[in-house]
């Protein structure tokens, strides 16, 4: 059984938006949405998230920071994109500094429409993130027994 | 006798030799050799003196006549300095003690019998032990320091001849105030080391050493006068001059209320209780060396040896609340400030105070489970304080530096010292380790006490301690970049003394129920004439000894950590704005910025001067109003 | 002996689960007085195996480490106080244990962790006065540090220890991580400081802080349970029901309150504890 499924922990960054998906996401955790309910916690770091939510499109500036948040994320993990400006750029993509959506940085494994995505929306992306997770988890639960096995445990390890 | 003797004599003729040596090889063998000789002779002593104790009356007219001589001499020497250097108060005061204290010598001291000089009981075999085997492992370290302390020093003038004769006199003083029974001798002694402290203080000479070095002159200068008045009291109003006559006296009802605060006062300002503290902390711009020796671990010891001696006649008369309330206000407010400090050596002579503060208060109390504790605490302190002390110094060295921030992660930076100062500090606050079983002690005893103030005191003096420690522990062990690693130069000389310190330091805590059912508890038994049980019990003690082998697993508990270990090292999370690093973030403009992570001082809430201030003023009145009480109820 | 190796063998294998079932009515109960619908009760189990089953990633090889030796001093700190051991051995046991937490969030050597781990030896400072002071009243009242004896006395102790009970409840929200005390971290989402002492552990190290944390509640819930035994052999019921009320209230404080500045935490402890652990002691040495 997955239990990766039923703790689904997200960390949430908007990038340059108009801070509409942004406000939709929260929106999400209200009563009236409230996925609690499915165990997702909105933990605002990196190192305790499975999924990173992404609301806004990528820029100069920000590029480092969402690579370096992708980064410190422990695997598996997968990325959301958030609203048309995360997916491609939406209206601010002939901004001067902005490169696209957030798949110019990283690697996206759902994409959620909208201006602003609507909180529905955003948790049916988040339900389809869970699928690909539990591949990944899958991939990664293999990997790492070869790894094991191929290195046996030993004191030379320490050097 | 012999061994008594060489105790005495020994360090002193070596540091007389020492005091023309001025090669450093041949400097070198003097000290080590001498080291070992005076370990093998404390531990000799012990082992000789250890069932039947001694008991010894030396009735040579000369030897009183030449403590008079050398006490004259030691005047002369103060009075010369202070003249030199303007000061006039330490010349009022030492020419008054030295005269009244002759005068009295002359004059009544025949009248006086003395059926012991010197008497070795176990409590003062534990302080033989500490005085010779600390004691000369930080000779030994400071051969090397104060080395290193010159090549870094240039501006001050090179007398280490002179330094390592001060300490070794000094050591000479230390076991002639535990030796003896006749309070004229310890007396003596108790002057020697006043004026070692006074001159090693200054030993750079320096405009602040200089100053420093008066203001503990005048504040041990005024508790050897306290300590003259109260011998001089005890030879015409009771007619003895022995220390372990007191209790014997208390019990057979006679009034010794005087004398046992006049004596209270001398080793409270000894061991640099509020308000005298703050002689201890200007006595920390001496080298390290003396710094640990003189003023942490045994001289400062001297105090609360007096005050445990005479606790049996403290307890609950007005001089016992005095000793109580000076030691516990200490203690707290100490404790409180060391949390402001960010000085190694500042925090470690506030630590080295409240501790004190600690010892006096359990003296004060004057209860069995209160002395119990106490002198397990003089034990435990004497070597982790010491400890903490040499591994400051030596980090000094190595880093140009001693302040707390600038030992931030000093895990990497200095490995080993980070190690050895690990083990100071657990040894100094956390269970299972030495200090925190007798505080634990310390924690019961005031409880049965049924002084409810006293126990408030304790309960938030542990808190702070265990705030400013903690912090502490937490700069050393954070894991910085590789890079920052500093190649360390310790020598042989310095792991021998600091890796037998910190050995002690854990032995100690395993053995200690044994140093209590040799050490302690006989020479309680014999003063309180009572069998007691076990202050901590067995089935506590075999709790603690196991959680002491779950840590000192950890090391190797790591080691398989780490053989074990699949993480994937990822940089910090700084927002995300991590250069990658883990020393650097981007800015707002867009800017490299070092990341700089401090300690919480908490100035606002435990200044410095203001606890200081207050603390001064109770303990004053404290004083003050006792005095007078006691004055009052014999009048 | 037989009876106190059943309870310690059944604090470290049932323990976890209760604790955890705590933890998961506990969210459930907090989402219904928000107004939501709350996450599965078992929700606490999930999470912690999940945790396990992830990469496990460091900023150094050692920071992990000391949250191993927190995991594994929490549960003999917990053993110590179920087989009835000493009470004050329990508190210094507890002291070691969070200083290890603090140490490795120290190791960690990131700037979220290190204001965690400050604040959290903060907290240890404002709250062990208070701690110790409820040990010393039950010495005081039934003459012994002893936790069977404890439990074995003539009349509830609460009747003797109002103040000190008030005062240890005050700082049971602290221990508990919350609200309006759960400076250095808690079990909501997003804080100023990120998750402040845990923000650098991740994988299974945040399972075996979460499954410390349950160790943990399980004897801090315990020290309620000394204030409302005593003799009389149905007595547990009493003090099962004091707990169920005194958890119920800090849920219900967490809630209702928002987190304080340290400022205020610490010098109200404090205060407290002087005020009322004086007062009550100072009465109980009159009595006498
Ligand atoms: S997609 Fe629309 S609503 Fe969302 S951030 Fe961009 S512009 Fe705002």
């Amino acid at each position: 059984m997955s239990f990766l499924k039923k703790s689904p922990w997200i960390i949430h960054y908007d990038g340059t938006s108009c801070n509409g998906c942004d406000i939709e996401v929260l929106a999400c955790l209200t009563p009236l949405y409230d996925v609690e309910r499915f165990g997702v916690v909105n933990t605002g770091n990196p190192k305790h998230a499975d999924i990173l939510l992404i609301t806004g499109s990528v820029n100069e500036q920000n590029k480092d920071v969402v690579w370096q948040i992708f980064n410190q994320m422990a695997n598996p993990k997968v990325v959301v994109a958030v609203g048309i400006c995360a997916t491609s750029g939406g209206i601010f993509a002939e901004c001067y500094n902005v490169m696209g959506g957030v798949d110019k940085i990283i690697p996206v494994d759902v994409y959620v429409p909208g201006c602003a995505a609507r909180p529905e929306s955003i948790i049916d992306g988040v339900v389809k993130a869970l699928d690909i997770l539990e591949e990944k988890r899958v991939a990664l639960a293999r990997r790492r027994r070869k790894a094991r096995k191929a290195r046996p445990v030993s004191l030379t390890n320490l050097f | 006798m012999e061994s008594i003797l060489l105790l005495i004599l020994f360090p002193l003729f070596t540091g007389t030799i020492l005091l023309f040596v001025k090669n450093d090889s041949l400097r070198k063998i003097i000290v080590r050799l001498a080291a070992l000789i005076l370990i093998a002779v404390s531990l000799l002593t012990t082992v000789r003196y250890f069932n039947d104790g001694l008991t010894l009356a030396l009735h040579r007219e000369w030897i009183n006549y030449g403590m008079v001589v050398i006490e004259s001499i030691l005047a002369i020497v103060i009075i010369a300095l202070s003249i030199k250097h303007k000061k006039h108060l330490p010349i009022l005061l030492i020419l008054i003690q030295t005269s009244l204290i002759n005068w009295y010598e002359f004059t009544h001291s025949h009248e006086v019998e003395i059926k012991a000089d010197i008497v070795i009981d176990r409590f003062t075999l534990i302080m033989v032990l500490i005085t010779g085997v600390i004691g000369s492992l930080i000779c030994v370290y400071a051969l090397n320091y104060m080395k290193d302390y010159h090549h870094h020093h240039q501006e001050v003038k090179d007398r280490r001849p002179f330094f390592f004769f001060l300490l070794f006199a000094f050591l000479s003083a230390m076991f002639g105030i535990v030796l003896s029974n006749n309070l004229l001798w310890m007396y003596f002694f108790w002057e020697i080391t006043t004026l070692c402290s006074f001159l090693l203080i200054g030993y750079t000479q320096e405009e602040t050493a200089v100053k420093n070095a008066f203001k503990a002159l005048i504040m041990n200068l005024l508790g050897g006068f306290g300590f003259a008045a109260g011998i001089i009291y005890l030879g015409y109003a009771v007619g003895t001059q022995e220390l372990n006559q007191l209790p014997v006296l208390a019990q057979s009802g006679i009034d010794l209320l005087i004398p046992a605060v006049l004596l209270a006062i001398a080793g409270v300002s000894k061991s640099a209780q509020m308000p005298f503290s703050s002689w201890l902390l200007g006595a920390m711009v001496a080298p390290t060396p003396s710094s640990a020796l003189l003023h942490s671990s045994t001289m400062v010891k001297a105090g609360v040896y007096l005050l445990i001696r005479i606790a049996p006649i403290l307890g609950f008369n007005v001089a016992g609340i005095l000793v109580m309330m000076v030691g516990g206000i200490t203690f707290l407010l100490a404790s409180l400030m060391a949390i402001t400090q960010s000085d190694g050596k500042k925090v470690l002579a506030y630590s080295t105070i409240s501790n004190l503060g600690l010892i006096v208060a359990c003296a004060g109390i004057g209860s069995y489970e209160s002395i119990w504790a106490g002198m397990l605490l003089i034990i435990f302190h004497a070597i982790a304080k010491s400890l903490m002390f040499l591994s400051v110094g030596t980090v000094e060295h190595n880093m140009g530096s001693r302040d707390i921030e600038d030992m931030h992660g000093l895990i990497i930076k200095l490995p080993e010292m980070a190690l050895m100062m690990t083990i100071g500090i657990a040894g100094m606050f956390l269970a299972p380790f030495g200090m925190l079983v007798s505080k634990w002690a310390a924690l019961k005893a005031f409880i049965d006490s049924d002084n409810i103030l006293i126990v408030m005191i304790l309960v938030f003096g542990s808190a702070a301690t265990l705030f400013y420690w903690t912090k502490w522990l937490g700069k050393l062990v954070a894991v910085l970049n590789k890079i920052e690693r500093i190649p360390s130069k310790l020598t042989f000389d310095e792991w021998i003394a600091l890796g037998t310190h910190a050995v002690l330091t854990v032995v100690i805590c395993f053995a200690f129920p044994l140093i209590g059912n040799q050490f302690i508890e006989p020479y309680l038994n014999a003063q309180f004439a009572v069998q007691m049980d076990a202050v901590i019990s067995d089935g506590n003690i075999k709790i603690m000894s196991m959680m002491l082998g779950m840590i000192l697993l950890i090391p190797l508990g790591l080691l398989g950590f780490v053989a074990l270990k699949e993480d994937r090292i990822v940089t910090s999370y700084m927002g995300g704005v991590n250069q990658g690093d883990n020393r650097y973030f981007t800015d707002a403009l867009g800017n490299r910025k070092k990341m700089y992570l401090s300690n919480w001082y908490m100035e606002k809430y435990f200044s410095e001067t203001r606890l200081n201030t207050i603390g001064i003023i109770t303990t004053s009145a404290v004083i003050v109003v006792i005095f007078f009480m006691a004055l009052g109820g014999v009048l | 002996m037989t009876g106190s190796t059943l309870s310690v063998l059944l604090y470290i294998f049932v323990g976890p689960i209760v604790g955890g079932l705590i933890s998961g009515l506990d969210r459930k109960i907090t989402a219904r007085m928000q107004g939501r619908y709350g996450p599965p009760l078992l929700q606490p189990f999930y999470d912690v195996f999940k945790l396990l089953s992830k990469e496990s990633i460091a900023v150094n090889g050692i920071q992990n480490f000391f949250i191993f030796c927190f995991l594994i001093f929490v549960v003999f700190t917990g053993s110590l106080f179920f087989m009835g051991g000493d009470i004050l051995l329990v508190i210094f046991a507890l002291t070691l244990a969070s200083i290890f937490m603090v140490l490795g969030a120290y190791c960690a050597n990131s700037p979220y962790s290190s204001i965690g781990a400050m604040r959290e030896l903060l907290q240890m400072m404002a709250y062990e006065p208070m701690v110790l002071l409820t040990a010393i009243g039950f010495y005081v009242v039934t003459k012994s540090f002893n936790i069977t004896e404890i439990m074995g006395f003539n009349v509830p102790l609460v009747l003797y220890l109002p103040g000190i009970f008030l005062g240890f409840a005050y700082i049971l929200t602290m221990k508990l991580r919350k609200s309006p005390f759960d400076l250095s971290m808690s079990h909501h989402a997003h804080q100023e400081v990120v998750k402040g002492i845990t923000t650098e552990f991740s994988g299974s190290t945040l399972a075996m802080i979460e499954i410390a944390h349950w160790y943990e509640n399980l004897f801090l819930m315990g020290f309620i349970f000394l204030f409302f035994v005593w003799k009389m052999p149905g007595s547990w019921l009493v003090g099962l029901g004091a707990c169920i009320i005194m958890y119920f209230i800090e849920i219900v404080l967490d809630n209702a309150s928002a987190r304080v500045k340290w400022q205020l935490a610490f010098s109200s402890a404090w205060i407290v504890a002087a005020a009322l652990g004086f007062t009550n002691l100072l009465i109980l040495f009159l009595m006498k």
